[in-house]
């Protein structure tokens, strides 16, 4: 599958695919919150898939995927699903990875580091502000760099911890996304909940189409919930599928040719 | 096995004969006072259970009640208060798997948890590890099934020292047509037992929660259960999904003397038999004798009755999510449930003796001597003029940081209470405000509350105030109570002081509930929650309500705190003026029984105030009117800490700037009285100063009384008496909050999990 | 087929920050129990699983620790006694019921 060949079908838009592994929890609010919120086609993606043709976003959800045994992730990488979820971001596919399915995306190597539990040995549910350090990507397009979003956590591991070197290297190439900081931006001791490594919250990976975040998106994406800041990364990755294939279609001539996602 | 020797003469009466040990074990355990109620039954059906909207009274794994546009909500709350004195965060979080399978049990998908948790001081190291392992457990088996743990209290007390309660209440939402039911109907159908296999955990865990805790009990521990969540949310997401084929005729969750009571009870509701075949039975363990199997409390498992030929569209469901089924018998048309092993019958027992033919005792009542010595009890002096504001303050400091009144972060910020996008208010506030996605704007309020204080000085007057205070809780929040569940803990009642005070507290819940239109819908009953011994301790009669309200639009749920300085205060409902009249020590101003005696001066004594039904009724309306119109700043009941502590309450909780008050409390009376009693049916409110006249209208509409107490103002909390000019409180707000954010952090500072 | 019972132990890398650890260090000194220069807490797997040999059984263990036991970037694995279950583990010991 090339990223030429996939896209949305002209007026039906992006097309999102949510992954459901068993203890998957956050699957259905995912899903809520592109069906009703953002409006566009969504399908669940069972964790035995292995063709995930015609969609153009999948998005891990938050849970105990396994019960969480041995290690968060440890098991659900081995999913069949997840080989196609690699071969999808391979592909230029965009990938979202949430809380769960952050540590997913870690134990498959799809992203560098790891998590540990929270310093604080508890878990905890409470509203964090995110700094914006990478506004460049399909999921950050509508956002700017050093700008404060309110999202909540709730998750007993993630204590993002990786290696010196590894650390630099992810750092130089802007690799960090989301990093948990005060009202004022400052990424400060205070404002992280969990002790992760240089307050870390979310990472990407270099082609920067797959991202893992701890905090829930689709928890911040209705008034009604307290914030509507988690919407911003659905919409700009949205804007980024369908701007693709509008100019993919005004432009045939550079091969590939329009809509109709086909692997 | 906890039976005495009457009811095993009956036993054999009913029998013809002598049972076996497979026989013995299962009337063991259906006859335990936790699931035959022999103590209980007759005073519980004093209790109103009907209403228009009940769709499900009390007799079936949770009740029901209708929310319109073919929606149906449906909750419960179980006790598990003698697992968790024994292993603290297993007994919690199997606590919570339980009460999670009964809602599931009636087709509803389960929406919210909420915990109501009592322990001794936690400036003990045992009781910090009980809290902790209670709140831990809790959160690992809550947050593993997705379901959001949006509520609940705390408190402490020395009679919950050796005897903890840990009451775990869980909601559901269902459509109308999908509800299900635990009924073994159509003989021929055939029995599934679907989920985790069955091992030896927890034999004879419901006749362990039928009698004292002693030195013996630590013996016991094998017999606490260890939970799995994560088969619990598989087996959620399976029978949802077995459900919709329709070709689920029965669904029963197995808890409490499992196998024996989820084939008893199905084919006692639908008036059916059961033969069971136990070889077909999957086991953990090796060499289990039927008997062990019959009474095993192995949790995550549900029984299924399937429609005779459809059973492959069920299996088909549990193996696509990985879970583990076996058909293990048919229903019958005898009344008989048989169970076989090995080809032989190992026992054989009309349904009807396992169920409906359970002794029903009718206790022995005696007023305990204690109550009149305690009521007439004198009360610590007054502040002195020369002391104030210096000793209100530091009394509204000793309420605000007792585990009673005090900030709740450190617990449920480890209880996942966001997750299915559903929370609209978070905990911390009167309720907790769940939208309902199907139905638009409207949602469900959800609360839990008790106070064994009260109950203990006057069970009647105690069982009323908590009823009242849950749904007057949920008008706070613009919500109609729907109905209530409740948990019973009490001592043991084969003692006459205890049934006395069952009786009392059944009683005063029963009028309350009558007076509010609120039915209750199910309940759970825990005795012997005392220890033997000389230096045994019996804990307060406490009575937990768990009561569901209906919200017409989510989107208008005052919040607590007050929002702009200049805005008005004001209270709805009596304002105490006088001291009142009463008819006993300190109920005239609320102070009997007040958290103010207890964390000021460590005193449980005086008469609680009475509940003028009329007028609560009619402070609620108002409130709930008043609440969804939009009008009010702020919206909070008044209980314990009483006026002030609400007041202060609202400034903790309330918008930046809008931290602090001025207010002026009635003349006359006592002065603790006025600041901090607990008088019944009182709401503080904030409103713009332009909308106050209408506040004063809706009220005056309702004859219900209404009270201008002051403004907001930012910064620090003052008050002072009507007309007069020395300040009765006056401290800052940022001091309060120290000491009432910080205090459980500090309490449980060294805990370990 | 023989049935070998092998033990892996999975540790934090040590330049891995153990909360878990220090929070159990600190409950043994608030135990009285002085001189306690470190703890580190782990995790251990039981493992039965055929093999011709010994050697077969350990090395088919240390591949389940590279690929799934043992989270490489957190991470190290040992595996220790690897030793013939006389009765063929599980299976020899009769599961009843099934």
């Amino acid at each position: 599958m090339t990223a030429a060949s996939c896209g949305p079908t002209a007026g039906a838009g992006a097309h999102f695919g949510v992954v459901v592994f068993p203890g998957s929890n956050c699957d259905a609010d995912c899903y809520h919150v592109i069906a009703r919120v953002v409006g566009r086609p969504v399908d669940y993606v069972w964790h035995g898939e292995s063709d995930l043709a015609g969609f153009d976003c999948i998005i891990l959800p938050g849970g105990f995927a396994y019960g969480d045994h041995l290690r968060a992730g440890a098991i659900a990488r081995f999913s069949p699903v997840m080989g196609a979820v690699r071969r999808f971001a391979d592909a230029g596919g965009c990938v979202l990875g949430i809380c769960n399915g952050f540590q997913v995306l870690l134990e498959a190597g799809m992203l560098p580091g790891a998590m540990l539990q929270n310093a604080s040995l508890r878990f905890a549910c409470r509203e964090t502000l995110l700094r914006v350090d990478n506004a460049g990507l399909p999921f950050t397009g509508r956002l700017a760099a050093g700008q404060v979003l309110k999202i909540p956590i709730a998750h007993y591991q993630g204590n993002y911890f990786s290696g010196e070197q590894e650390l630099s290297a992810l750092e130089a190439r802007g690799g960090v996304v989301f990093r948990y900081c005060g009202p004022d931006g400052d990424a400060s001791p205070g404002a992280n909940p969990n002790g992760s490594l240089r307050n870390i919250a979310g990472i990407c990976n270099s082609a920067g189409n797959v991202l893992g975040m701890m905090p829930h998106p689709e928890r911040a994406s209705e008034d009604i919930l307290g914030s509507t800041d988690g919407r911003l990364l659905f919409l700009s990755v949205v804007d980024y599928i369908e701007g693709r294939a509008a100019a993919r279609r005004a432009a045939p001539a550079t091969g590939g040719g329009g809509g109709g996602g086909s692997v | 096995m906890g039976l005495k020797d009457a009811e095993y003469e009956r036993i054999v009466d009913i029998l013809g004969r002598h049972p076996n040990l497979a026989e013995l074990g299962m009337f063991a355990v259906l006859w335990s006072e936790h699931c035959g109620y022999k103590h209980s039954k007759l005073a519980l059906r004093r209790l109103p259970t009907g209403g228009w909207r009940v769709v499900q009274g009390p007799g079936e794994n949770a009740g029901i009640v209708d929310i319109g546009g073919g929606w149906a909500v449906c909750w419960k709350a179980e006790s598990h208060n003698h697992p968790s004195a024994i292993e603290p965060f297993q007994g919690a979080a199997t606590g919570v798997g339980g009460i999670v399978r009964d809602i599931l049990a009636m087709g509803a998908r389960p929406v919210a948890v909420l915990d109501s948790l009592r322990f001794g001081d936690p400036a003990e190291p045992r009781v910090r590890y009980l809290i902790s392992g209670v709140v831990g457990g809790i959160a690992a088996y809550g947050n593993c099934i997705g379901v959001p743990t949006v509520g609940g209290e705390l408190a402490c007390d020395d009679s919950y020292r050796d005897n903890c309660l840990v009451n775990v209440m869980c909601v559901g939402v269902a459509r109308r047509d999908r509800l299900a039911r635990g009924v073994a109907a159509g003989p021929g159908n055939p029995v599934l037992l679907a989920g985790n296999r069955t091992g030896r955990d927890g034999i004879h865990g419901c006749t362990f929660a039928s009698e004292e805790l002693g030195e013996r009990s630590q013996e016991r521990r094998p017999a606490v259960q260890v939970g799995d969540p994560f088969i619990e949310k598989l087996l959620i997401e399976a029978c949802l999904e077995a459900l919709g084929t329709g070709a689920v005729v029965g669904l029963n969750d197995l808890g409490a003397a499992g196998l024996t009571s989820a084939c008893a009870e199905t084919a006692a509701r639908a008036g059916t038999g059961m033969d069971i075949d136990l070889d077909r039975v999957k086991r953990r363990e090796p060499g289990m004798s039927p008997y062990e199997v019959m009474i095993s409390e192995s949790q995550e498992r549900m029984l299924l009755i399937v429609e005779r030929g459809r059973e492959a569209e069920v299996t088909a469901v549990f193996d696509r999510w990985g879970l583990e089924w076996a058909e293990i018998g048919r229903v019958t048309d005898d009344g008989v449930l048989r169970v076989r092993e090995g080809g032989s019958l190992a026992a054989e027992v009309p349904v009807a003796a396992l169920t409906r033919d359970v002794p029903v005792y009718d206790p022995v009542v005696e007023e305990p001597p204690y109550l009149r010595r305690a009521w007439r009890a004198p009360l610590p002096g007054d502040f002195a003029q020369g002391e104030l504001p210096g000793a209100a303050n530091r009394a509204l400091t000793a309420i605000l940081a007792s585990p009673e009144g005090c900030a709740k972060d450190w617990i449920f910020s480890q209880y996942d209470h966001m997750v299915q996008v559903n929370t609209v208010v978070t905990p911390g506030a009167d309720a907790a405000v769940l939208r309902v996605k199907e139905l638009g704007p409207a949602g469900l309020a959800v609360t839990t509350d008790g106070n064994g204080r009260l109950c203990y000085l006057d069970p009647r007057r105690g069982a009323a105030l908590a009823v009242a205070e849950a749904a007057r809780n949920v008008s706070c929040l613009g919500a109609e109570p729907l109905g209530i569940t409740n948990c019973l803990n009490f001592g043991n009642p084969e003692k006459p002081h205890v049934s006395w005070q069952f009786a009392a507290a059944v009683d005063g819940m029963a009028a309350a509930c009558r007076a509010l239109d609120v039915p209750v819908t199910g309940g759970n009953v825990s005795f012997y929650n005392e220890t033997e011994g000389a230096a045994g301790r019996r804990v307060h009669p406490t009575p937990v309500i768990g009561l569901v309200g209906l919200v017409a639009d989510v989107t208008r749920c005052p919040k607590a705190g007050f929002q702009a300085p200049g805005d008005v205060v004001g209270l709805i409902g009596p304002d105490g003026a006088g001291g009142g009249a009463g008819d006993g020590a300190g109920d005239g101003d609320g102070l009997g029984g007040s958290l103010y005696l207890y964390a000021a001066h460590g005193l449980v004594a005086g008469r609680p105030a009475a509940v003028d039904f009329d007028l609560e009724r009619r402070v609620q309306d108002a409130t709930r009117e008043l609440a969804r119109s939009g009008i009010l700043a702020s919206c909070h009941d008044c209980s314990e800490g009483g006026l002030l502590a609400a007041i202060a309450e609202c400034c903790l909780l309330a918008a930046p700037g809008a931290g602090g008050a001025e207010v002026e409390v009635p003349a006359g009376g006592r002065v603790d009285g006025a600041l901090y009693g607990e008088l019944p049916s009182r709401v503080v409110v904030s409103a713009a100063a332009g909308d106050w006249p209408r506040v004063e209208a809706a009220c005056a509409a309702r004859g219900v009384p209404v009270r201008r107490l002051g403004r907001v103002a930012p910064g620090r909390i003052v008050a002072r008496r009507a007309g007069g000019t020395q300040a009765l409180v006056d401290v800052a707000t940022g001091e309060l909050r120290a000491a009432w954010a910080g205090a459980l952090e500090s309490l449980m500072g060294g805990a370990r999990q | 087929m023989a049935v070998f019972r092998a033990e892996a132990h999975i540790t934090l890398k040590h330049g891995v920050l153990d909360p878990q650890g220090k929070a159990v260090h600190g409950a043994l000194e608030a135990l009285g129990y002085s001189g306690v220069e470190q703890v580190r807490l782990g995790k251990l797997v039981e493992i039965e699983v055929q093999a011709k040999d010994s050697a077969e059984a350990r090395s088919r263990v240390e591949e389940m620790c590279r690929k799934l036991l043992a989270n490489p970037v957190l991470e190290e694995y040992r595996v220790a006694a690897v030793e013939l279950l006389p009765n063929g583990g599980a299976a020899g010991a009769g599961g009843g019921g099934r």
